[in-house]
């Protein structure tokens, strides 16, 4: 059923359609959408879940952790401060096993405090063991949250995943979402039952003190999970694809990609703004390609190697800085991308609500084209910010 | 529940499910208040456990002195996560009792607001602290449960300032604040009442919380033998006042005849040994304005007749002012 949705109220009709049953949450901007709607359908009896108003980020992922141990699927969503103040209890899930799902709705965090758009919240959080989703539009947001609990609760994974939206430019902006059946629902992503909980008819200890004799070896053991994680995710996407009509490209989507000369890699909305600056070039005849990055976590080192392997020139999006000359997807990328002689610039963008637009888009695509020409340019750009760059 | 209810230290199930084997110092007063807890909660439970001694102690992979289910996750969160569990056995329609055992700082200090969000929220939990009035586990630092006077590694007896300035925070008080369903302090040298206040919390639901008195060898500097002479002590000097609070009233469940004076308990702990008289005399007034407080003024206590007369102790911080 076609509906009118902002992005925030698109990821509630995920939950809603999942079939969450345990969320607790904390009020916080842009988020808040999500969980007054869930609190609407739960309050109205139209799902059936508990919704319990936590005194804080920290205790609403604490409750979550709780539930998701007891055995039931949980759902909780925050933005900045809040996934600050929860940083500690992030931790807390992924090498328990313990499969939450969080909605981050992206915001800057910290001093030159602001509710815009920005994404060092959740890039600060890139190093818990979430998996991590960055989403493009309002029905991407929807879509996304179901497949996160199939692939969050798929036994060879069992880790938490993070959807990342970004504030106001998509949590805020409504769009035409097709909310799928919930028969259809049910049939792909069934009730969820652990194979281990806390459980009083079979008693164990979930998280005791380890120590050195054991820890590394449970190091060892989460990030190749992590890193099997990228198989489950694809089959995913798939299997999505195949029942409701709709596929992301699993980690990371190649637009225009086969027989592109220098690309762009970007994740969130600035995706948009790309694509449209993508189809101008093409039409002014220029090999330019995009490629969607989608999971930060796992991050698709062996997929990106082989999709770039024929380009002249990469550029890199960031919406968000490690206050280290780069921004984090950039390290990223030119890590994996390290064995190909290409040119891999940083281009940033955005930060603190500023406005994208197709400007500063062709901008970036123009500076990308002249390094794959083998003209010198900056490493790291940035584009709309005012007064010259050193 | 058709089970009887327990009345009397004879009445304590013999089953233990937190057993012998843990790291825990002889005479730790925490695992003989967990063990006498578990034994009388049963198994029917899952326990969580915050970053404290008994964590440590009891759980170190692989093995475990709980033979309940056992989560530990981070310091502050006793309230929080037992609200997720308890939701969770909801959904699944199990009917088993949520316990959090956290530790005086885990409950007066850094999880104070979690343990005020869950029962606020009535959340249906039992929140045991075990109180040994300080941060033992990191190595004895001062708490807002650690009594006036008192040595720790950050209330050290200095050349300028010795021990804590500051009084005991009244836990109670503000749990009770929060119209919870029962509450009750408990000690371990009083297990008539201790089984009794024990068992009643495991009959209801809602919000329930117990605090009992747990006497640390190491942090108290004390014998490891003296540890219920001294829980003891605690409650005959009134440094330790027995309570519940149940149906919107709180009320005694245990009357020192005649007050013991304070310096009875402070003798055998070597954290109060520097302790001047004029420290002993402020503690002393704390104590009487507690015994006053709850058993009214008709019963004169001698070890309180030197401040008869004068105005109540409001305490705001500075321990000479008002007395």
């Amino acid at each position: 059923m076609m509906k009118v949705l902002s992005a925030d109220h698109a990821v509630a009709w995920g939950v809603r359609l999942a079939k969450a049953e345990v969320i607790p949450a904390f009020p916080i901007t842009p988020q808040t959408l999500i969980i007054e709607l869930l609190s609407e359908f739960i309050f109205d009896g139209d799902m059936d879940a508990e919704f319990i108003p936590a005194d804080s980020e920290h205790s609403a992922m604490s409750i979550a952790v709780g539930a998701s141990a007891g055995g039931v699927r949980t759902f909780t969503a925050t933005s900045s401060q809040g996934l600050a103040l929860m940083h500690e209890m992030l931790y807390a899930s992924p090498q328990n096993r313990l499969p939450v799902v969080m909605a981050n709705v992206n915001r800057s965090l910290g001093a030159a405090a602001g509710i815009w758009l920005e994404h060092n919240d959740s890039m600060a959080a890139r190093d818990s063991g979430w998996m991590q989703c960055y989403v493009e539009d309002n029905q991407e947001a929807l879509d996304m949250t179901l497949q996160a609990y199939k692939v969050a609760e798929d036994p060879r994974v069992m880790m938490p995943l993070m959807i990342c939206l970004d504030g106001f430019v998509l949590s805020h902006t409504v769009d035409g979402v097709d909310v799928p059946e919930q028969a259809k629902v049910d049939d792909f992503l069934p009730r969820f039952r652990p194979l281990y909980s806390l459980d009083p008819a079979d008693p164990k200890v979930i998280n005791p003190i380890v120590p050195p004799d054991y820890a590394m070896e449970m190091r060892y053991q989460l990030d190749r999970i992590m890193e099997s994680s990228r198989q489950a995710i694809k089959e995913v996407d798939s299997a999505f694809a195949k029942r409701f009509g709709r596929g992301y490209g699993g980690l990371f989507e190649a637009y225009r990609m086969d027989d592109a000369e220098y690309a762009l890699l970007s994740l969130g909305t600035a995706t948009s703004t790309a694509r449209a600056a993508v189809d101008e070039l093409r039409e002014e005849g220029k090999r330019a390609g995009l490629i969607k990055l989608r999971f930060m976590r796992p991050f698709p080192h062996d997929e990106l190697l082989a999709a770039c392997k024929d380009l002249k020139a990469l550029g890199v999006f960031d919406r968000s800085l490690s206050f280290n000359r780069y921004g984090p997807v950039f390290t990223e990328v030119r890590n994996s991308l390290h064995e190909l002689s290409l040119p891999i610039t940083d281009h940033v963008g955005g930060l603190g609500g500023r406005d994208l637009t197709l400007g500063h888009m062709r901008e970036i695509f123009a500076n990308i084209e002249r390094s794959a020409k083998g003209e010198k340019v900056r490493t790291c750009s940035w584009y709309g910010l005012r007064g010259e760059q050193e | 529940m058709s089970e009887k209810e327990l009345a009397i230290i004879r009445d304590i199930p013999n089953n233990d499910w937190f057993v012998s084997g843990h790291g825990a110092c002889p005479g730790c007063g925490m695992t003989i208040a967990v063990k006498n807890i578990m034994r009388i909660i049963g198994n029917n439970s899952t326990v969580y456990v915050p970053a404290s001694c008994l964590i440590v102690v009891s759980a170190v992979y692989p093995t475990s002195s709980f033979r309940t289910p056992l989560f530990f996750t981070a310091f502050e969160n006793t309230g929080a996560v037992t609200t997720g569990i308890k939701a969770a056995y909801r959904r699944l329609g199990k009917d088993a009792t949520v316990v959090g055992i956290a530790g005086d700082g885990g409950t007066f200090d850094i999880g104070l607001q979690a343990l005020s969000g869950a029962a606020e929220r009535g959340e249906d939990v039992l929140y045991v602290c075990v109180d040994n009035e300080a941060y033992m586990n990191t190595g004895i630092q001062r708490s807002g449960s650690t009594p006036f006077g008192a040595w720790t590694t950050t209330t050290p007896v200095g050349k300028k300032t010795k021990g804590k300035r500051q009084m005991k925070k009244d836990m109670m008080d503000l749990v009770i604040g929060h119209n919870v369903e029962y509450a009750a302090t408990l000690s371990i040298a009083h297990y008539n009442d201790f089984v009794k206040k024990v068992d009643k919390a495991k009959r209801k639901s809602g919000f329930r919380f117990l605090h009992v008195l747990t006497p640390c060898v190491p942090g108290w500097k004390t014998e490891s033998a003296k540890t219920v002479e001294i829980a003891k002590l605690a409650v005959e000097t009134g440094m330790w006042t027995l309570f519940e609070y149940e149906d919107g009233e709180a009320r005694a469940t245990y009357r020192p005849k005649q007050l013991l004076p304070v310096t009875d308990y402070l003798q055998l702990q070597g954290r109060f040994r520097h302790m001047p008289s004029e420290d002993i005399k402020v503690l002393q007034r704390w104590v009487c304005n507690k015994y006053y407080w709850h058993f009214g003024h008709e019963a004169e206590q001698p070890a309180c007749a030197m401040f008869k007369g004068e105005p109540e102790m409001h305490f705001d911080g500075d321990p000479l002012h008002g007395v």
